[in-house]
């Protein structure tokens, strides 16, 4: 049924250089079952939800989901290298509390667009700098990635809470707001973000000798020692990956909010975004990455709860059929792997 | 590779040692605890003090066993959390029938998510991680369908058992204390004197060996999600009595505190080992902090929002999981 070359392309996915319009055509070919679901979604909605094809609801649902993107990126790589990371949720958390601290600071009263500008830069660069502390966990004290990332999922709200003594901080700071609410050329910022940072994903997987690695340390962790790749740098670089990508997504939940609240920034993002991963066909055993399969995930799980919506379906039912989507995805996809 | 060589079967006498040492460890810092609270604040060994403090943590500790056996056999259980608030919303709902009723009911709902999770895991062998992930999501959702959406069920007022079963006394001691010292004793007994924890240790241990010996590997590994999710349903029905209502949006985030409990007492992720008592020393362990950071608060010298419990939780978890894994590969080498 399959033609040769996608079979040829999973057995030797590990070292196969997808060479340009070619590595994507076969990535999107292996995702085939993610974007024919995603592919009948539109197409149910198409002719059952009224005013679906429009701009507006495509710019609702993009909006809604690029910040699960964003961060699902940094857990696709964290995934591959055979980890997990949960203090994704958290670290928006620290990141969001502490942009509107910068540029509502009155030492930046006369200059607000250095306030605003290093608002975009420190809460992202301290968001990395907590995901680079789990990646020292992991490696130095060897500790195992679930439990690593556990102690920043505790802590790491705590210290948004600290920080903001649990107070909701509200702003209006339009040139910061721009992240979340500008719309250059009609398209919402924040979807521009998510595409640079999936075409990014997307180019270091298949382009760079950090993205082999990262697929090498979750194949085979201590073949890929002995061959010489250095273990504990790549994964020190993936959690602090994933966490300059969340402490990103936080900057984007407190700019469309304009507010800015430590108890509920993140709030269930690491499962998320472990869901999309899931959904969109990376082992959690590691030693693959499908970037794209995690964006087709994400929006498959996106376009689902809309549909629910649209039709009435209450929220909460909404959830189970999510569960009941991530496990027929997930349980699919380890079939035809099988096969 | 360091867990597999800390399991082998020729463990020199000198590592199972350490290993008790770093049990005992978590013992130990226990007491030094509550001696260090019994000292500095007055009240802290009050009856009063005791009883609220077993009454909350009464749940953590069921939750913490339950997540114990799954761990011990190499899963995990992220659906507790949400089990929890879906039982409540049950025993609530359940609650003007009668307190066997709401008990029957709140616990039969946490198995049946248990038997789901079993029956994916084992089934379509999907990994736990995933899908307790997705009945996390679905429990929860289950829970809010039968609440309406509204943010707490009422209990039946009249149901005076219901009630009892929560904020009770039974020779002195909180109910929901005494329920969760059975289930522990019934747990320990459970996992070193029956086929079905020693089999539940050895899955951790080797799945496959399990298999080679004959082991029915996927009806031990559905018991174990079952056990969790019922111990999570009475957890439920413990909330339920205590706070006048089933919470349907209680429970964000327990399964993680399950967990931190489960490594807090020495039990590694990895299954083949594990004990139920330090799984309940470890609960106690992050309640006890909680506890006493409300006493130091009390006492004036210094003021800490409530904010500063998790921060320190984790760093504290931090901490033991780090003097254990030092712990583990002393012994091991």
């Amino acid at each position: 049924m399959n033609s040769e070359a996608p079979d040829r392309s999973l057995k030797t996915a590990p070292v196969q250089r997808g060479e340009g319009w070619q590595g994507l055509r076969l990535d999107l070919w292996q995702s085939r079952a993610s974007i024919l679901i995603l592919l009948g979604l539109l197409v149910f909605n198409a002719l059952f939800t009224p005013h679906f094809l429009s701009v507006q609801t495509l710019n609702v649902n993009l909006t809604q989901v690029a910040t699960i993107i964003i961060v699902a990126m940094g857990m696709t790589l964290v995934i591959a290298t055979g980890g997990v990371d949960l203090s994704v949720g958290s670290l928006m958390a620290i990141s969001g509390v502490l942009a509107p601290l910068i540029f509502l600071n009155t030492a930046f009263g006369k200059a607000p667009a250095l306030g605003v500008a290093l608002a975009l830069v420190v809460p992202v660069l301290v968001a990395a700098a907590f995901g680079c502390l789990n990646g020292l966990f992991v490696t130095r004290l060897r500790l195992q990635p679930i439990v690593a990332t556990l102690v920043l999922y505790i802590a790491g709200r705590g210290i948004a809470q600290v920080i903001t003594n649990g107070q909701l901080v509200s702003f209006t700071r339009p040139d910061f707001a721009y992240i979340g609410l500008g719309r250059p050329f009609g398209v919402p910022f924040q979807v521009l973000i998510m595409l640079v940072v999936v075409a990014v994903t997307y180019w270091t997987v298949k382009r760079t000798v950090f993205g082999r690695y990262v697929l090498a340390v979750g194949g085979n962790e201590t073949a890929a020692r002995l061959s010489g790749v250095p273990v504990a740098r790549v994964k020190l670089l993936v959690y602090s990956v994933s966490g300059l990508l969340a402490g990103l997504a936080g900057l984007i939940v407190i700019a469309i909010n304009s507010s800015s609240d430590a108890n509920q920034v993140g709030q269930g993002m690491e499962l998320d975004a472990i869901a999309a991963v899931a959904v969109g066909g990376t082992l959690l055993s590691g030693g693959r990455a499908q970037v794209l399969g995690t964006l087709f995930g994400a929006l498959i799980i996106q376009l689902i709860r809309f549909t629910l919506l649209a039709k009435g379906v209450p929220d909460a039912a909404a959830l189970v059929v999510k569960a009941a989507i991530i496990v027929a995805a997930v349980a699919l996809q380890q079939r035809r792997r099988r096969e | 590779m360091l867990t597999s060589k800390a399991r082998s079967p020729s463990r020199p006498n000198s590592s199972r040692l350490l290993r008790s040492v770093g049990r005992f460890g978590v013992l130990a810092a226990l007491i030094l605890l509550i001696v260090f609270g019994a000292f500095r604040y007055t009240g802290f060994l009050s009856e009063y003090n005791f009883s609220t403090f077993l009454r909350y943590n009464s749940m953590f500790g069921l939750i913490s066993l339950g997540m114990c056996f799954v761990i011990i056999t190499g899963g995990i259980d992220l659906s507790v959390g949400s089990v929890v608030a879906l039982a409540s919303v049950v025993a609530a709902l359940l609650s003007p029938y009668g307190a066997l009723v709401a008990l029957l009911g709140a616990v039969a709902a946490g198995a049946g998510i248990g038997a789901i999770n079993g029956l994916i895991i084992t089934r379509l062998n999907i990994q736990p991680f995933i899908t307790t992930l997705a009945t996390l999501l679905g429990a929860r959702g289950l829970a809010l369908l039968l609440a309406r959406n509204q943010g707490g069920v009422g209990i039946d007022p009249n149901n005076a058992v219901f009630v009892w079963l929560g904020q009770g006394d039974l020779l002195r001691l909180p109910v929901p204390g005494v329920m969760m010292l059975l289930a522990f004793i019934i747990g320990g007994v459970a996992l070193s004197h029956s086929t079905f924890g020693r089999h539940a240790l050895a899955i951790g241990g080797g799945e496959d060996a399990s298999k080679l010996m004959g082991l029915n590997v996927n009806r031990v590994k559905l018991g174990v999600y079952v056990l969790s999710g019922a111990l999570a349903g009475l957890a439920g029905l413990i909330l339920a009595a205590q706070l006048g209502a089933g919470q349907p949006t209680e429970g964000l985030g327990w399964e993680l505190s399950a967990i931190a409990s489960v490594v807090v007492g020495g039990t590694l992720l990895t299954g083949g080992t594990g004990s139920v008592w330090s799984s309940l020393v470890g609960a106690m362990l992050l309640g006890l902090i909680f506890n006493i950071l409300n006493f130091e608060n009390g006492k004036g010298v210094i003021s800490l929002s409530p904010y500063w419990q998790s921060v320190i939780r984790g760093g504290f978890l931090l901490l033991v999981v780090v003097l254990q894994s030092r712990l583990a590969r002393q012994s091991s080498e």
